[in-house]
């Protein structure tokens, strides 16, 4: 594939994208170029990885404008989407404050999970202490439990990278992580209320681009936020349900129906 | 101290992989205060690579397993070099880790009747891993990271140690920086717990991160503790071989435990042509053998392919070496056959192996469902590490713990697939209790400021030089040198090599220099990851040449045969009172007669 231009995004908000060159073989991924250009000619280019294998979620980036995870993006890939005579470019992902480099803060993520209400199983089904649990019911919330935490459909949420609403929405991957709680065969707990209001769903209006991004492909809209939405609407919106809940509620002293 | 930023913990856990978080969880209860420091991200620790599952006796899919099949399987495969204690602690309390970490809301595959499924490995008697398809190590880092935030542990990420700080004979902190500013923070506390996981980065054919630079065990070696067993360093034998940039990275044995079967260039089932004896009354005579063992036949004996991988990554080097390997240097695993016995054989080998599908069709073109892998070994795992005592895991510094890959003694020369996992809870569990029981009993102790100042100017010595080597040159240089002399068959001249070759990269890498300020500069993070290379491969050399012998992971070309003196002791390395390296033969931990008759009963 011979010798390849990249634009690199260097330094913090105010760096700017910075021309390097580096020698591109037979089944390098855009991660292996960074590497390479690190080593040869920017020691202290800065990027975050780990697994190299799409495991772990580290190196997300944007290649070409593109959110994606660089050491799953194939550089024969790439070249074939960039204009002849054009540089590959790199940058941070724009959704979250540049720390430098290529490396993004995302720590605002690990807050938002904190707000989350915790797993609560049900008690354990046999007398060991332990639970019985089917296969498909299994099966349902593994997709979403596969989430490698790459935060790229954050990145393209247009709630958080265009109208910055990190304080009033979790974003996608939060809400697949609400679901994967939500649908759980044992969890008990019910965070519908917060999902409604101290979470924002309603932000959501399912244009699906946290989907199309997804490096395992978790059908995020569809399998987790929508059943999310229809969860609070039932919970919050059916005032039949409300009034039924309300009646068989054992804490009735909490308040009446939630609107 | 005024440039230093203080926190001040009773125990801190340095390293957030299974073990440190399970250390951190179980410090947590334990009613201290719990800080936890990691090099990456929160949950990106190597624990997420791992695939094939986590080895408990639970016996839900045969009920003739129970802790005493896994106790005498974890000492056959560890050659009886382990530490008993360990590994009968494991298999005790390793089924109750499991349905603990159930409780916190992992979710495991299911037997039919609704219980956790479980799956064959290499070197257990029965099906034994617990499993989640092929990515049970992200459902446990999951799952103890998602119940750890609520546990009021404070968690520093992106921060590096690199030093511990002593009073007297005992820690009480540690000095480190945080990489995103490159500042450094002084983290006092009453006991520390080692949980750094292991060496991998110190060979250029690895399945290991950046991370694995053997930070805890040349810490802990510096700070005046034992090194145990390092010259047993795992190389598992299914690593990708191609394209070369993914080299190294890993292929689950789950994938042979599905079914999965090894051939050469010729179409030969090789592992057939070499049964080890001490596995040939278990092991398979016939391909339909082995076909009816991996799906469930429990009169069938297990198929060669899942030995030990001591042994399989030897036959796969032998294949190779002899001119039967494949076209880029490894042999073929097939698990496409299985289409010949199964209907629907695309679609379950996408349901049991998703990752590894995902991971060969993205980065190699191939499709596993439809041809075979190329594969070869690949550096996986350290069995040796820091020393400690098998119930409390306290290393001989009092006050610092080791926990998981960084510490020494359950596996012995050579450790069983689905064993780490269940290591990383068991004993991250026990460090967390001990260490914070520690931390109850004993005051602070005070910080040397001096040598704070000592090892945050040396810290800093690559950003003030100018004009010296690349530390991506000298690490590279030095990958490439243990790869080659230190690696998976080694000989007396080679070792010795090797040590001459270590000083000339450690002369090299005191005069390393790293362009750029300190504020997140990976150069500059390389050229300190250096000094944990050095020492570790060091000890690793040494160690490798004084074992005159081949026994499990550790194989001499010049002395091919295992050697019953040799059965008895464990390589300890320490640091003298000069500096150097002093080497002793310690005599193994003995073994508990009942412990000696549960061996017998299951040899």
């Amino acid at each position: 594939m011979g010798r390849v231009n990249f634009q690199i995004w260097r330094g913090t908000a105010t760096g700017g994208f910075q021309e390097y060159a580096t020698e591109i073989t037979e089944g390098m991924v855009v991660l292996d170029a960074v590497h390479q250009i690190q080593a040869e000619s920017a020691n202290d280019l800065a990027c975050r990885w780990n697994c190299k294998a799409g495991k772990c979620g580290s190196c997300s980036a944007e290649v070409n404008g593109h959110p994606r995870l660089m050491c799953m993006t194939r550089m024969d890939e790439v070249l074939k989407e960039t204009p002849p005579g054009r540089a590959v470019t790199l940058r941070p992902m724009q959704a979250f404050v540049p720390v430098r480099d290529l490396v993004a803060d995302v720590s605002w993520n690990f807050e938002v999970k904190k707000r989350i209400k915790p797993f609560r199983p049900r008690q354990p089904d046999a007398a060991d202490g332990t639970w019985r649990m089917a296969q498909s019911d299994v099966d349902r919330v593994q997709e979403f439990r596969k989430c490698i935490e790459c935060f790229l459909c954050q990145n393209v949420c247009h709630v958080l990278r265009d109208h910055r609403k990190h304080d009033e929405f979790i974003g996608p991957r939060f809400l697949v992580y609400a679901a994967a709680l939500e649908m759980h065969p044992l969890d008990v707990e019910d965070r519908t209320d917060e999902l409604r209001k101290a979470h924002g769903i309603g932000y959501c209006n399912i244009t699906k681009c946290c989907t199309k991004v997804c490096p395992e492909h978790i059908t995020i809209t569809d399998n987790a936020i929508i059943p999310l939405k229809e969860r609070v609407v039932d919970r919050h919106y059916d005032p039949f349900g409300s009034l039924w809940r309300w009646f068989h509620s054992t804490d009735k002293a909490s308040g009446g129906p939630s609107s | 101290m005024a440039e230093f930023q203080t926190h001040e913990h009773d125990v801190l856990v340095i390293g957030a992989g299974g073990a440190g978080l399970r250390a951190a969880i179980e410090a947590a209860a334990g009613g201290v205060s719990v800080g936890l420091v990691c090099k990456s991200l929160l949950g990106k620790a190597h624990t997420v690579m791992a695939e094939g599952g986590l080895a408990a006796a639970l016996a839900n899919v045969d009920e003739r397993d129970s802790w005493k099949v896994h106790f005498a399987d974890t000492m056959r495969g560890g050659q009886y070099l382990n530490n008993p204690r360990m590994a009968e602690l494991h298999a005790q309390e390793a089924p109750g880790c499991v349905h603990e970490l159930e409780s916190w809301g992992a979710l495991f595959d299911r037997t039919r009747d609704g219980r956790i499924l479980q799956r064959n490995f290499g070197g257990h008697a029965y099906p034994r891993l617990a499993h989640v398809g092929d990515r049970t190590g992200l459902e446990m880092i999951r799952t103890l990271q998602d119940h750890g935030i609520h546990q009021g542990i404070d968690v520093h990420m992106e921060c590096t140690v690199v030093e511990l700080l002593k009073d007297g004979s005992r820690v009480v902190g540690a000095l480190a920086y945080d990489r995103e500013r490159g500042r450094f923070r002084i983290f006092r506390a009453k006991a520390i717990v080692l949980a750094t996981g292991g060496i991998g980065r110190a060979f250029k054919i690895t399945s290991n991160s950046w991370e694995y630079t053997g930070d805890g065990q040349s810490l802990a070696y510096h700070a005046g503790a034992d090194l145990m067993d390092m010259e047993f360093i795992q190389f598992h034998p299914t690593g990708m071989v191609w394209p070369p940039s993914v080299r190294g990275i890993l292929v689950t044995e789950g994938v042979r435990g599905e079914g999965g079967v090894l051939k050469n260039s010729l179409g030969e089932r090789f592992m057939f042509n070499d049964i080890p004896e001490p596995y040939r009354k278990s092991t398979s005579d016939t391909p339909e053998e082995g076909w009816r063992y991996v799906t469930g036949d429990k009169n069938a004996r297990r198929p060669p392919e899942l030995l030990t991988r001591d042994h399989v990554a030897r036959c796969i080097r032998r294949e190779v070496r002899e001119g039967r390997g494949s076209p880029h240097g490894g042999v073929y695993l097939d698990i496409a056959w299985i289409k010949e016995r199964i209907a629907n054989a695309p679609d379950h080998i996408r349901k049991k192996l998703p990752s590894m599908y995902h991971q060969f069709m993205q980065l190699a073109n191939i499709d596993i469902t439809a041809e075979p892998m190329e594969v070869g070994p690949t550096t996986h795992y350290t069995m040796g590490g820091v020393r400690v005592n098998g119930d409390t895991q306290m290393s001989t510094v009092p006050g610092l713990f080791a926990a998981g890959e960084v510490a020494a003694g359950l596996h012995g020369a050579n450790r069983l697939g689905g064993n780490s996992l269940s290591d990383l809870l068991v004993f991250g569990k026990r460090a967390g209790a001990h260490a914070a029981q520690y931390a109850k009993a004993h005051g602070s102790g005070a910080i040397d400021i001096h040598a704070v100042d000592t090892a945050a100017q040396k810290a800093l010595a690559p950003l003030d030089r100018t004009g010296g080597e690349s530390p991506y040159q000298i690490q590279q240089d030095l990958q490439e040198m243990m790869q080659a002399k230190v690696g998976i068959v080694r000989q007396e001249s080679e070792l010795q090599e090797a040590l001459v070759e270590l000083d000339k990269l450690k002369a090299r890498a005191a005069k390393a220099s790293a362009p750029g300020n300190r504020e997140y500069n990976p150069g500059w993070h390389t050229a300190l990851d250096l000094t944990c290379l050095l020492t570790v491969s060091e000890i690793s050399a040494r160690a490798a040449l004084e074992r005159k012998e081949s026994r499990g992971a550790h194989t001499r070309d010049d002395f091919p045969d295992k050697v019953a003196e040799w059965g008895k002791f464990n390589l300890v390395f320490r640091r003298g009172t000069d500096g150097g390296m002093v080497v002793e033969r310690t005599p193994l931990v003995p073994l508990r007669d009942e412990l000696k008759q549960v061996i017998e009963e299951h040899k």
